[in-house]
């Protein structure tokens, strides 16, 4: 059944509303974090202290996310977890979502390992930053960059 | 569809002492992110849970700050080393001020 901007199919008007929904949840007026952002959250927290890549912390993300509204994140720092050492604070941040924070661990020795698992929501492929904050105050960081095919910022 | 936040704990019941144990948690809620919009266009407001903590005989173990990037239904997952006999309070704070407790005992022989 041909169709005419008079009497349109029930499919023309189907592709047309597609494609507007599609439109509106990629949301061109969307504003995102970026790597500058993450690095003002990490200043507030920890003026011009640098955090150096380290193997102590283990950040555990699938390199590729089947869906961004569910993304399993696991972080581990390698630590004794005693009264004289441990980690006091670990900071998760994503630099492509709306609001780059993630997540906050305040562990204790009472935890005995300072690892904890979630999930998270990642609008797009970007980098999640991971700082561990030890009992002797030095800061190191875990990098991952993940992809993702469903974007989930929801709506 | 609104159903009070529901939240389910595995923890085992028993442990040795200086035993390593996983607790796992998990809690229905929309974690509303606040970059939704609705049909209208209006963002709908953010509503998540912003805080996790845990317990154990009245002594902080471990808390977790959400931010809205958490995932609907969050799970949090972590560890204690037991040590002895106790009770744990499990709390998740909303933004709109309601606390949602749960308590587990553990027998530590």
């Amino acid at each position: 059944m041909k169709s005419s901007p008079r009497h349109p199919t029930r499919r023309h008007v189907m592709t047309m509303g597609a494609a507007v929904a599609l439109a509106a949840w990629l949301k061109p007026n969307m504003v995102l974090a970026d790597e500058a952002a993450v690095a003002a959250e990490i200043k507030k927290l920890y003026g011009d202290k640098q955090a150096e890549a380290s193997k102590v912390v283990k950040l555990d993300i699938p390199e590729i996310a089947e869906n961004g509204l569910v993304v399993p994140i696991n972080v581990e720092v390698m630590s004794p977890m005693t009264d004289a050492d441990y980690v006091k604070a670990v900071h998760v941040f994503a630099d492509g979502n709306p609001l780059p924070g993630v997540i906050t661990y305040r562990f204790t020795p009472a935890c005995g390992k300072a690892a904890a698992s979630t999930r998270m929501r990642l609008a797009q492929t970007q980098n999640v930053v991971c700082i561990a904050e030890l009992s002797n105050g030095s800061l190191h960081m875990a990098k991952v960059n993940v992809k993702v095919t469903i974007g989930g910022c929801g709506g | 569809m609104s159903t009070n936040p529901t939240p389910r704990v595995r923890l085992p019941a028993t442990a040795k002492p200086g035993e390593m144990i996983e607790i796992k948690t998990l809690i229905s809620h929309e974690m509303e992110s606040g970059q939704r919009r609705d049909a209208s266009g209006k963002a709908i407001p953010r509503k998540i849970i912003n805080k996790f903590k845990a317990e154990f005989n009245g002594k902080t173990v471990f808390e977790a700050d959400w931010h809205p990037a958490i995932s609907a239904n969050p799970y949090q997952a972590f560890f204690y080393k037991a040590a002895e006999t106790g009770e744990f309070t499990f709390t998740w704070k909303d933004d709109d001020g309601s606390d949602y407790v749960s308590k587990h005992k553990l027998t530590v022989a």
